[in-house]
């Protein structure tokens, strides 16, 4: 069987609350944390970026499972903001966790599904025997363009796993993915924010990709929504993923241990991730967990995986999520903008 | 910087690998190739740090070069690793946080750029102790 053996996260120390972005352009802040269900988002500081987090996520992943790091064969970092355009995050990590140099490494771009992308890619390595380890890291510090929508969302974060078949904490049964060619979200070559399709975003997009994946892993290994003790969907709001928790039958308390969103934000590539590991850090030993991500308006993959007794022993070596969300420093707009770069001098 | 002074220091820099004396057991960072100590006698491994120490002494800089003026103000401390050598690095912390003899552990941090098109220094800094990830 194929799973997870180690998981790691990580979360910059920084926050903005949704009053703040309103209270700059204009918005009624009440509207915004009823309409999203969101409080806060967490922002990285000025010499964080996509590949500090992503180091910083793999590090604890490695510290928690004591695995030696040359025996990972594999390193895949997913991100819609990865520091250099040509240049691959992933050989930093592989450097920082000192897994070099007998390994293959590359980035993944889906927009925010990149990183469960990942997991699938080391799942297949591990399958055929080509590697004994594989991570797959989701890692953002996702960009709004000022006074859009995406700027009450969009946040920092990360988070990592090591796959394997031995000493796992998770077996995950399969994997199943739903794609299409749906423009809801992009950035072209050269810009510095993406561009969304608005309320397009809904239906057409996030729901159906969504919904679609979760349905098509369920069919695929015969369960029911009410077989799950969890279950954790791609989260750029809070209302999204409670909206598909419903359509489909789960219920508040299969989704509340995962969903992070309203004081983290959207972390992107490391959105589903992030809440898996949230949900990682409580779940008993034969617990099932099912996560879908979604990515870029065209494309979900759906997990269906269950607790192992290793995650007794694992689970307190690395900071969790609600130790990483902790002690926040909270700054106003103009620090903010300064620490996303959205002020040129 | 030139990249290959850059990709020279990445161990150095990512993993605070500096060298030990098999000889007189002396601990160097960053690495030496010859122990000061032991000259030709020395037979000098590669050694790595855990990056755990606490702060020996420190500034706060408001006025700095360039590439550094958007983090000011910004603590820059001499740092004594658990197993001895020292070593200059920025503990992320607001000024008045730091204080001597302050724990600190690593985290890791870009350390600057050669400007938007150049290349990025990925490194090491320090955080105080206390604090999670």
């Amino acid at each position: 069987m194929i799973g997870i053996t180690s998981y790691g996260a990580y979360i910059p120390r920084y926050r903005i609350k949704v009053e703040e972005i309103a209270r700059v352009w204009g918005n009624d802040p009440e509207h915004i944390k009823k309409g999203l269900l969101m409080y806060e988002k967490s922002v990285p500081d000025l010499d964080e970026d996509t590949a500090t987090i992503a180091v910083e996520a793999a590090r604890n992943a490695v510290y928690r499972c004591n695995i030696d790091p040359k025996e990972i064969g594999a390193i895949y970092v997913g991100s819609e903001s990865h520091p250099y355009a040509v240049k691959p995050t992933a050989t930093i990590v592989a450097e920082a966790i000192r897994a070099t140099p007998e390994l293959t490494a590359a980035d993944f771009e889906f927009a925010c599904k990149a990183g469960s992308a990942a997991i699938q890619t080391c799942m297949g390595e591990v399958a055929m025997g080509a590697i004994k380890y594989g991570m797959a890291i989701g890692a953002d510090v996702s960009q709004g363009a000022p006074g859009d929508a995406l700027e009450y969302t969009a946040a920092a974060g990360g988070a990592a796993y090591i796959i394997g078949k031995k000493n796992l904490i998770a077996e995950i049964e399969d994997t199943f993915s739903f794609t299409t060619d749906t423009p809801d979200f992009w950035r072209r070559e050269g810009e510095s924010y993406p561009m969304h399709g608005g309320r397009f975003t809904g239906e057409p997009a996030y729901f159906k990709h969504t919904i679609s994946a979760t349905k098509g892993i369920m069919k695929k290994v015969s369960t029911k929504p009410s077989d799950y003790d969890y279950v954790v969907f791609h989260q750029p709001n809070g209302k999204f993923p409670l909206r598909v928790a419903k359509t489909l039958g789960f219920s508040e308390e299969q989704i509340g241990p995962g969903l992070i969103v309203p004081r983290l934000g959207n972390t992107y590539s490391g959105s589903s991730l992030m809440g898996l590991a949230a949900i990682l850090d409580q779940a008993k030993p034969g617990a099932r967990i099912l996560m879908t991500s979604f990515g870029s308006g065209a494309g979900s993959d759906a997990f269906s995986m269950t607790v192992t007794d290793g995650i007794e022993k694992i689970r307190d070596k690395a900071p969790t999520i609600a130790e990483l969300l902790k002690n926040p420093k909270y700054i106003d707009y103009a620090l903010y903008a300064k620490h996303k770069g959205k002020i040129a001098v | 910087m030139a990249v290959p002074r850059l990709w020279r220091r990445i161990p150095t820099r990512y993993n605070l690998i500096g060298t030990e004396c098999q000889t007189c057991r002396g601990l160097y960072f960053p690495p030496r190739t010859t122990c000061p100590m032991c000259r030709r006698d020395g037979r000098i491994v590669e050694r790595k740090f855990k990056g755990t120490g606490k702060v020996i002494t420190y500034t706060t800089i408001y006025s700095a070069s360039a590439a550094f003026h958007r983090q000011t103000p910004y603590v820059l401390a001499i740092v004594k690793l658990d197993e001895g050598p020292q070593l200059t690095g920025q503990i992320v912390c607001d000024p008045d946080e730091a204080k001597i003899g302050m724990k600190v552990r690593p985290v890791f941090r870009k350390l600057g750029e050669d400007g938007p098109e150049g290349v990025i220094y990925y490194g090491t800094k320090f955080v105080p102790a206390a604090e999670v990830s």
